[in-house]
């Protein structure tokens, strides 16, 4: 045992004399998060992470046998889920963390809004956040058409249609996107590049950097919690981050890892039928469901409004929708001049309400 | 001076002669009054020269003198015209048949042409009942003419031809779906109408099978016939071979020879013969075999027999086909059992064939063997579920293990909240 | 109930403890196992290699002798190599176009030939006889030193 150990310490002044793991150990050992009643919501950020990574893990090992052309797409993809030992699982759990990813990041997102979180010194935080979170719709955009099934390959000529009708830059988006006029095998290697390449490039970029300003600045404690502590004088409770929060936060994970079991045994994800560009589109062609409120309000909206193209209009309130979100530590100066009024919160109900209605009717229709 | 007259004469003989040699080299340098004339004709007699063209006749190089006689050389129309030297005009029954076959019938001659071409048209059509009519002097039947066209004969390879597979039903029935014409005949008029609703058609027309059968395909062309009772199984015979020869070796030959029916169209129709479905055979009321049968008598009991196998091979492949399906919609790797399948199905088919040796026994063996396919394959896919079953087992007991490690780091972190609050 | 707890903890918590930590150590150890085993299972390459769809090797070209066939499959459909009495080799799909059946090759004719209903093919693919409508669906053959490769298109 002492041998052990010394061996251990041993190997430990050898790194830190290279690396300075000390300093390390000291941010460690000071690192604290503050505990209150919001706390809860602190866990969805690592939990996104852990998602991340495990979309990392099993999409690096679906690039081992997958084929990115319209021949041999499908059938590759079919080779890793009969032929490929346990391939059918990784696909699997590559397809449901894809959806919980989105599902915990959209929970994140909403909890930062709703706490206030941006507010200042966070705003690069959440401008990070907000390009991580475009990035990841473009992920599950260009993952979804990989399998060359006749779902994903209608929902993808509708997806990549809908940036088509933009005025000016619409046609140019178009080809960009698709590689040429139409869906084709040419869609189906850029969107591949896309999806293993360019997209996690720009991803892991921004996520360093998301990562280190939350480091930097440790956990938003949110205006309401502040102000009860200026008001009772009480300190605010800390619990060290190590272990105490990386335990709460390996639980997380775990419960996540747990829901991936359940969910690749229960309901293992299904191939379809292969792509045929020749043949009609499937009744109820829908997207992904983080997409359907969109598609839901292009198909509500009517054709001329105002003398204007009502698919364009749609677009463009999406357009300033995301803006805002960009926008919105910037816009909202609420949290800093101490006022409170409800109108940012009012505005984050109301898009919250407006995606699950859309969601939850384009579902039923 | 007689003399000089007469070496005149015989000099633009000469020449003459010299130029008719010259013309039946080359068709073009012949001169050819007849075009000139009728070109600037009205009505019917202006026709010929405008379809002309697109004769194969023109083609090879034949002119309007070598069916109709007269002189093409003559501006005269007296002259070029002259019945008395050989002009023939448009005849008409059995003289237009003999007109065609002066070449046609030529086996020499036609050689220069076409040397695969046959040249026993002629003698065909008159085995015809068209051409049997004829000679008795009915001259409303049809002759070459009839199908072939006028002034625009088409060779039968040219899709435009009238004699074209997909244009022959039309050309027939020209005349026989014409209530008018075929009156007198008492022929009926619906034969066109029929086989338009026929596989035969669809394989035809659809899905441009060009050896499929069309009127002439059981009919004959030039020696066109109803297909006699005896001889229905040698027509159909000539593509359903396997049909034909187990039909001829099974107790029907013998009771349909007897009773005078016509073998494969008794139970299949003739002009309007539709995809067999497996409803024909049987005992309930629907079947044909109830139309003879009854119960009790020994083919009542092939019958059943049969029907009994074919559904039940029919059933079982359906119901691999089902739980080979459902496995492979689970990710699982059925593609072998699926492959034998196919064996299976044409098994089916085998059996379905065999019917027409109505004999259960040799039909069984198809069946059985059917059977076994599907039995294998059937296993096959249900070992695959259970295969799937055993995963999901195995991801279980991964979530047990991964629930423990949940409950395990509950207690921890209650531990050092503890610990770190009470410090 | 709380209370209880507490003063028992000083007593009970180093065995607690070591249990607590002894579970967390092998339970962790176990689902890292049953997410590792899977993932090294997954990088043992198959027995198939690769997903085949456009070739297939259909078999030894020393092994057929001239005037024979034989069906292999390519995909999930049969397909059938010949090789003709001149010794050249062929490959067409094996489903006759009538009805679907296997082919097969006759030797006495030298015809490729369907038993369901008497359908014959020339070597050349082309329909000869019977009810077939179609020829069948020709495939390229390359020889990859024994081994007949057999690809569509």
């Amino acid at each position: 045992m002492s041998q052990e150990n010394k061996i251990g310490s041993k190997f430990y002044r050898w790194i830190d004399e290279r690396v300075q793991l000390a300093n390390l150990r000291k941010f460690m050992a000071k690192k604290a998060v503050p505990q209150h009643r919001h706390s809860l919501w602190y866990y969805f950020g690592g939990m996104t992470l852990f998602l991340f990574l495990v979309q990392v893990g099993t999409g690096i090992l679906l690039t081992l046998y997958y084929r990115p052309s319209a021949e041999e797409a499908y059938e590759s993809v079919q080779f890793i889920m009969t032929e490929v030992k346990f391939g059918w699982l990784i696909r699997s759990i590559h397809s449901w963390s894809a959806n919980l990813l989105i599902a915990a990041m959209f929970i994140h997102l909403f909890s930062v809004y709703f706490l206030k979180s941006y507010r200042r010194p966070r705003e690069l935080t959440w401008l990070s956040g907000m390009f991580l979170f475009v990035l990841v719709l473009a992920f599950g955009f260009s993952g979804y058409l990989l399998p060359w099934n006749e779902l994903s390959f209608f929902a993808t000529k509708v997806g990549t249609e809908i940036a088509g009708v933009l005025p000016v830059v619409g046609k140019f988006t178009l080809h960009l996107l698709r590689g040429g006029d139409d869906v084709t095998g040419a869609t189906l290697s850029r969107f591949y590049g896309f999806h293993i390449a360019i997209l996690p490039g720009i991803a892991t970029m921004i996520l360093t950097i998301h990562l280190l300003l939350v480091q930097r600045l440790g956990m938003s404690v949110p205006r309401g919690v502040e102000k009860e502590l200026e008001r009772t004088k009480k300190p605010l409770k800390e619990v060290p981050f190590f272990p105490n929060f990386l335990l709460h936060d390996l639980l997380g994970w775990y419960v996540a890892l747990a829901a991936l079991a359940a969910l690749a045994a229960l309901m293992p994800w299904e191939l379809g039928k292969k792509a045929d560009p020749f043949s009609s589109a499937p009744a109820g062609i829908r997207p992904e469901w983080y997409f359907v409120y969109m598609f839901q309000t292009l198909k509500f909206i009517p054709a001329k409004i105002l003398g204007m193209d009502g698919e364009v209009l749609g677009i463009f309130g999406f357009g300033l929708g995301g803006l805002f979100l960009f926008l919105v530590p910037f816009l909202d100066r609420e949290p800093l001049a101490g006022r409170r009024t409800a109108l940012f919160t009012g505005i984050g109900v109301f898009i919250v309400v407006y995606i699950l209605t859309l969601t939850f009717v384009g579902y039923r229709v | 001076m007689q003399t000089f007259l007469k070496f005149l004469r015989g000099f633009t003989e000469g020449v003459v002669l010299l130029g008719l040699l010259f013309g039946t080299l080359g068709a073009q340098e012949k001169p050819n009054t007849c075009l000139e004339c009728h070109s600037m004709l009205e009505g019917s007699l202006q026709i010929p020269p405008q379809k002309w063209n697109a004769d194969i006749h023109k083609t090879k190089g034949l002119g309007c003198a070598d069916c109709h006689g007269g002189d093409p050389t003559q501006m005269d129309d007296q002259k070029a015209m002259n019945r008395a030297k050989g002009f023939v005009g448009a005849p008409q029954g059995a003289a237009l048949v003999q007109m065609c076959g002066k070449c046609h019938s030529d086996a020499a001659f036609m050689k220069k042409y076409n040397p695969s071409l046959r040249v026993d048209q002629v003698s065909e059509y008159f085995t015809s009942v068209h051409g049997k009519r004829l000679k008795t002097g009915d001259q409303n039947v049809a002759t070459c003419i009839s199908c072939h066209g006028v002034h625009e004969i088409r060779p039968v390879s040219d899709p435009r031809a009238r004699v074209y597979p997909t244009n022959v039903a039309d050309t027939c029935g020209a005349c026989h779906s014409n209530d008018k014409l075929m009156a007198p005949y008492k022929i009926k008029t619906h034969q066109k109408e029929e086989y338009q609703l026929s596989v035969h058609y669809e394989a035809l027309m659809k899905k441009g099978d060009l050896s499929a059968p069309t009127c002439n395909s059981c009919h004959g062309n030039h020696g066109a016939a109803p297909p006699g009772v005896g001889s229905v199984t040698n027509v159909c015979g000539q593509c359903h071979s396997v049909f034909a020869d187990l039909f001829n070796k099974s107790p029907h030959k013998a009771a349909f020879n007897q009773m005078g029916l016509p073998a494969c169209v008794y139970c299949h129709g003739n002009h309007g013969i539709k995809h067999p479905e497996d409803t024909l055979l049987g005992v309930d009321d629907k079947t044909l075999c109830s139309q003879c049968h009854t119960s009790g008598d020994p083919g009542f009991q092939q019958a059943q027999t049969m029907r009994q196998a074919i559904d039940q091979l029919k059933n079982s492949i359906a119901s691999s086909e089902a739980v080979l399906s459902e496995a492979e919609h689970k990710g699982m790797e059925v593609s072998q059992p699926v492959y034998d399948l196919i064996e299976a199905r044409q098994d089916l088919t085998k059996a379905r064939t065999q019917v027409h040796a109505f004999n259960a026994a040799s039909l069984q063996v198809f069946v059985q063997a059917g059977l076994n396919i599907t039995h294998r394959a059937t296993e096959k896919g249900h070992q695959a579920l259970a295969e799937y079953q055993f995963r999901r087992k195995g991801l279980a007991i991964s979530l047990v293990v991964i629930l423990i490690v949940i409950v395990g780091l509950y207690f921890k972190i209650r531990q050092v909240d503890r610990r770190s609050n009470g410090e | 109930m709380n209370s209880e707890n507490k003063s028992e903890a000083p007593v009970r918590q180093p065995g607690r403890r070591t249990f607590l930590n002894l579970l967390l150590s092998t339970s962790i150890g176990a689902s890292a196992v049953a997410i590792l085993y899977p993932i090294l299972n997954y990088l043992i390459p198959p027995k198939a290699g690769e997903p085949t769809t456009a070739s297939v090797v259909a078999g030894k070209a020393s092994e057929l002798k001239n005037n024979s066939g034989v069906i292999f499959r390519f995909g999930n459909k049969p397909g059938i190599l010949v090789r003709t009495p001149d010794g050249e080799l062929r490959a067409f799909s094996a489903i006759c176009t009538h009805l679907e059946c296997t082919v097969q090759y006759k030797k006495d004719t030298s015809q490729i030939w369907c038993a369901c209903h008497n359908g014959t093919y020339d070597l050349t693919g082309k329909n000869v006889s019977g009810p077939p409508p179609k020829p069948l669906e020709a495939y390229k053959v390359n020889l990859r030193g024994d081994e007949v490769v057999v690809s569509k298109g």
